[in-house]
Order: structure tokens, then sequence, then C-alpha cells
């Protein structure tokens, strides 16, 4: 048996392939009997949304590009048959629209809540990192397909963030001009656009598989912030969160589908049904939802360099998260005064979101300043103050202490639902 | 057990208030245009579909007027079926146009329509279309009720919105005065007016009426899965409700015996 991996498993087949390569081992271990806060709330379901999420997009997104053409003169006409003449094309390509929707909306909530219970903290930083860096490919992912229907939109919005290179100084110019393949956003372009919105997806699938492996080694946070004490606080992955999980998976997908089937344009631009002209400037150039909040950051000072400097800073600041925290309590549950100061940034966040969606005047300029300003006030300057001065509330001793009413724990209470497992 | 409705309650508004604010960001873009009409539409609604009569009737002004200019390249004849004409009268129609092909020695030529055919274009290519238009180019129809904020009310606002300039306006030359059309000025001439045309079926021929059929027809091509989508939606939502409500049920007996 020299090498070979003591194996549980009792189906012989699987057993065979177990001794050998582990895999109904690992995903035992990591899925099935995985130790799991018993405290989550369902604001612990939208990582693996998430996770349905990249999937989702995948599958259709593969099935598309088998009837997508990247060439300027046929991309649009090319999205025109998906949507008539291939068989349930329309559900394909409004799935894979929306669906890019419902991805922001799911993962802006994972990191809301990571930010509201403190989850980039010790010994969580490296895990919060790679969610960042998920992000961040998330979006140019986002961008690059918002591309590839070849609308007025898609044209336009290429311009405009591919010349945001431009504000770099000295070579600014060359880098935009290799990125274009040529003098201005064209069939080059969109070709390159293609094959890298085709392979960031697999590159995010590899951040995912490290996400959740850092994941695995740290265990989850949980609403209290406070790490489980021992089996009493935990429950199995399986059955307890891959039913509460299918839960949250339902009310997702009704969500989703009555997108899809009965409002499939409502988040899109109407000018991204008329063909690419680069005759022709749209009046308002916006880029998709998720985005609106950066692209306000990026009009908020009159700029170009200091704009997209603000943008970028915007994102990497939270890679400094874990250490511009410096209290050492994760959940604002306990943090009286940061809980105040979470829903100020949740409210500057949506304010800039609005801001970006209208025309750089009036009212909108010192809101999106005043919002910018907020955003990086509460990360760079708030946050380490406040986690010197703030006065914390007292933890629990346990996960099961407080519901328990603070008493001792009564010997066989706690134990009882691991019996289940 | 204790369930928590205060966090299922908090995630759903979350979410709610993440979709909200994307959704009231967009139709804030045309807060400084006139207001459209609000048009009722057979096709809008979670259980809308296409009025037949109405969308052939949209068929018959688009063949007779729209198409003398416009294209409807998107679309083909064989879509025709989906407004409830029948297989051999999509045949005739197509058949009535003659569309470019080379012939055996590959030299241009023309030839009936078949229903797999795109609808004809008017004109051979945008120079020629700006050339008999005055410079200006009339935008292809296939998604035209979907590429205008307002939709189905937009294009509508806009055959029925051809009035006098108001005192002092400065019109150029060449174009046409239209309350709807974001600067009111625009070049195509007023396409529709009462009677424009006349009905086969013999329905009224008023200018509201004409509109409301062409852009029922132009909704259908832009659209063409409409339908097909509501009702599969509809189904789809109803089976994920119960199996929401399943799986809370589920998740409600699992979970009863644990504190937490």
């Amino acid at each position: 048996m020299v090498g070979l991996h003591q194996s549980d498993v009792k189906n012989p087949v699987l057993r065979w392939i177990d001794t050998r390569l582990p895999v109904i081992t690992m995903l035992q271990k990591e899925y099935g009997v995985f130790p799991t806060p018993k405290n989550f709330n369902y604001f612990w379901a939208f990582g693996g949304l998430s996770m349905v999420c990249l999937m989702i997009m995948i599958a259709t997104g593969i099935f598309l590009a088998m009837a997508y053409t990247p060439n300027t003169t046929m991309a649009f006409d090319s999205v025109e048959r998906i949507m008539r003449d291939v068989n349930y094309g329309w559900l394909l390509r409004y799935g894979h629209e929306n669906g890019a929707s419902m991805f922001f909306i799911v993962v802006y909530v994972h990191m809301f809540r990571g930010l509201y219970y403190g989850s980039y903290k010790y010994p969580r930083e490296l895990l919060w990192m790679l969610g960042v860096t998920i992000f961040l490919v998330m979006m140019a992912t986002g961008f690059l397909g918002y591309v590839l229907p070849w609308g007025q939109m898609s044209f336009w919005a290429a311009t405009v963030i591919t010349n945001l290179f431009s504000a770099i100084p000295v070579v600014g110019e060359t880098i935009v001009q290799w990125m274009w393949g040529g003098f201005s956003v064209d069939n080059p372009t969109l070709n390159r656009f293609f094959s890298l919105h085709y392979l960031l997806p697999f590159v995010l699938f590899g951040l995912v598989f490290l996400h959740v492996a850092a994941l695995h080694v740290t265990g989850s946070n949980n609403p209290l912030g406070i790490e489980p004490k021992g089996p009493q606080d935990t429950l199995p992955f399986h059955p307890y969160y891959t039913v509460k999980d299918s839960v949250a998976i339902c009310v997702f997908f009704l969500v989703f589908a009555f997108l899809v089937f009965f409002a499939p344009n409502y988040l899109g631009h109407a000018d991204n049904y008329i063909p690419a002209n680069p005759l022709s400037t749209p009046p308002h150039i916006v880029p998709d939802w998720y985005f609106l909040p950066f692209y306000a950051i990026l009009r908020a000072v009159p700029s170009k360099l200091g704009g997209v400097s603000l943008m970028f800073a915007s994102i990497l600041i939270l890679y400094l998260l874990p250490w511009l925290d410096t209290c050492k309590v994760r959940s604002a549950k306990f943090r009286p005064i940061y809980r105040v100061f979470f829903w100020v940034l949740v409210i500057a966040c949506i304010t800039l979101g609005v801001v970006g969606s209208q025309q750089p005047e009036g009212i909108w300029v010192p809101l999106g300043q005043v919002a910018t300003a907020y955003y990086f006030f509460h990360f760079l300057v708030l946050l380490p103050v406040l986690g010197k001065l703030e006065p914390t509330l007292p933890l629990p001793e346990s996960i099961s202490q407080p519901v328990l009413g603070g008493g001792p724990l009564p010997a066989g209470a706690a134990a009882k639902p691991m019996e289940k497992a | 057990m204790r369930i928590r409705p205060r966090n299922l309650l908090g995630a759903g508004l979350i979410g709610a208030a993440l979709l909200a604010a994307s959704l009231f960001a967009a139709p804030a873009r045309a807060a400084e245009e006139i207001e459209l009409p609000s048009v009722s539409w057979s096709f809008s609604g979670l259980f809308g579909s296409f009025d037949r009569a109405a969308a052939q009737r949209g068929f018959q002004i688009y063949n007779e007027v729209c198409s003398n200019c416009h294209s409807l390249k998107e679309a083909y004849y064989r879509d025709l079926i989906g407004i409830g004409l029948s297989p051999q009268q999509v045949k005739d129609v197509a058949a009535s146009k003659r569309v470019p092909t080379t012939d055996d020695n590959g030299q241009p030529a023309e030839r009936p329509a078949l229903p797999s055919d795109h609808f004809r274009s008017p004109f051979p290519n945008e120079k020629a279309a700006r050339a008999a238009n005055n410079g200006g180019l009339p935008p292809d129809q296939s998604v035209i009720v979907k590429a205008r904020e307002g939709g189905p009310d937009y294009v509508y606002a806009i055959l029925t919105g051809y009035v006098d300039p108001p005192p002092g306006f400065k019109l150029m030359s060449g174009l046409n005065y239209n309350k709807y059309f974001p600067g009111h000025q625009i070049a195509m001439p007023q396409p529709l007016r009462d009677g424009t045309v006349t009905y086969i079926d013999g329905t009224s021929n008023v200018l509201d009426q004409e509109a409301r059929d062409v852009v029922t027809f132009l909704t259908y091509i832009a659209n063409p899965e409409l339908e097909e989508r509501h009702r599969m939606g509809i189904k789809v939502m109803l089976f994920l409700l119960l199996l929401t409500g399943l799986s809370y049920a589920v998740k409600r007996k699992l979970w009863a015996n644990v504190h937490h």
C-alpha cells in the first residue's frame, strides 16, 4: 500500500480512484464535513452565488462564442443572428447580458458583507486580497464583453476607457496604440478584446479556486466575528449550508429570471442597439451600471491623470484595507461608531453610482466630489483612527453563548447538531 | 427554533437597494427630454403578446410607406409567419420583391425573393441612401424600437409629433419640425398622416391608428422572440417560486434543532 491514500470510500471504483487521487476525500473534507460557523446569515450565501454567476457566464458565453463573429463589419449582425436564428439564442444572449449585472450585484453585496463583518482582518488578509484581484479581473472582463456587440456604446466606451491610459506620462500614447493594435479602436481591437474576453473568465476560475483554497485554510468569518471555539460552534457544511445556500440560489434565480424574461434590456443602454459609428459620438457616453461609481470618481477632478489615478486608487486601496483598519474587533456588531460610517460608505457608493449616470454638470459635480472625498477619507483616515479610538462592545465568549443567554453551556445541547451530521 | 427573518430581509433589502439604485440611474438620463406619450401596447406586461391584426396592418404600412427609405435588414420575410401570415402568403410577399444576386455569367442581376431572404433594402449602400435623402441616412428599422430611449412610445411619439414649429423657431432648410425629436429638427418628412394607407381590413386609417400599428409591427421585428420569452418566463417564475418554497421548507426542517 506504499504511496496509496487510505480511503474511506465504499464504492470499489470510486475507491480505486480515491486511493490514487484523493479527490473524493478532498471533496468530503472541504464541502462535506467542513466545519462551518453555525451562525451565518444569508449574506454568507453571496460567495456561493458569485460562483454560480461565474458558471452561468462561462456556460452561456461558450455557446455565444460559437455564433459570434469578432469582426467590425459583422459583429453587430452576428449578435442579431444569435437573437433571431440560433435556437434559444435570445435566452443565451439575454442571460449572458443580465448575468453580468447579476454577477456584479452579487459580488458587491459579497464585498460589503466583508466590510461590515471585518472579514478582511487577520488571518484572512490574503483571502481578501485574492478577492480584490477577482474583482479587478471581473471588471476587465465585463468591460471587454461590453465592447463585443459593437454597438455605439461598445465602441465609444472602448474609446473612452482605453484612452484613460494615455494619461500615463511619456509612454501613455504608445501604450494606448499598443492596446488598440492601431491608431484608433478598430478591427484589431475588437479581435483582441474577444480573445481576452474568452481568456479572462478562466483566469477568474483559477483565482476563485485560490480564493476558496485560502478560505478553507482560515475557515469562514461569521456575523459575530469571533473564531469558533469548538465543535459546538460549527456545523458540517453539508447538509446545513448546502441547503441554506439552495434557498439563496432559488431567490437569486427568481430575480435573474425576471430580468431575462421580462426586462432584458432594462439595465442596458438603448444606444448599443445602434451599430458602432466612429464618425458619430453619442451625446452621453456611459459605461454599464456596475462601473458608474468608478466613472464618477474618474470625473471627480478636472485633470485626466488625476481622475485616472483616483479611479485606480479607489480599487487598489482595498488591497491595503487589512492594514488600514487598525481595529482588532471584526464585526460591526461590536463597533457602534464604525457601524454608522459603514452605512455612510454605502450611501457614498450609491451616490457615486447615480452621479456617474448623469452629465457632469450642476449639482452632480460637487456631489460626486464630496462622495469621492468621503470614499478616500473612509479608508485612509477614518479606519486607521477609529481603530485606535473607538470603544468597542464586549465580545461574546463564543458563537454558542449569546444565544444560550450568556449562561454556561449545557453539556448536551451544544453538541446536538453535530450528531445529525 | 429561531429563524432570522431580519437577516433574510436585510439581505433582500441590500440586493434590492443596489438593483434599485442601478435602475434609478438609467431613466435619469432622459430626464431633460420632453415627456413621451404613454401608449397602452398589446405586447407590454408579463402576459403581453402581439395584436396580430395590428402587426399585419403595421406591415402593410412598412411595406407601402417606410420601406421606400428604411431597410429592415436583420429581419427575414419568413418572420412574417410570427404575425399570422400563412406560409403561402409569406411566399407571395417575398416573391413580389426583387433582391440582388449574380447571374450565371457573374453579372449583377435580380431575382424574386424567398421567405428565407432578408427584407430587401431600398438602397444598395449608405451613399446611395444619403444621396436620395438630402444627405440624411434613414436608419435601419430592425431594432429601432430597442435602439431609442422610450422604445415603442418614442417611435409612436416621433410618428405623431409633427406639428408647426413655434413662432420664432429657426428651422434649417430641408429639415422638419417634430416636438419629440431631440433638437426638434428631423430630416424625415412627416411619413404618416390621416389616410396615408387604406387598410385591407377596413380599419379606420387615422394617424393615431397607423402609428400604433406600425410600432406594433416594428416591435415584433425587433423582438420576434417576445411571446416565447414571456410564455417561458411565466413557467420559469412559477417553477422557481415553488422551488424556493420547497427549499425553504427543507431548510427550516433541517435547521429546526440547531440553536444559533
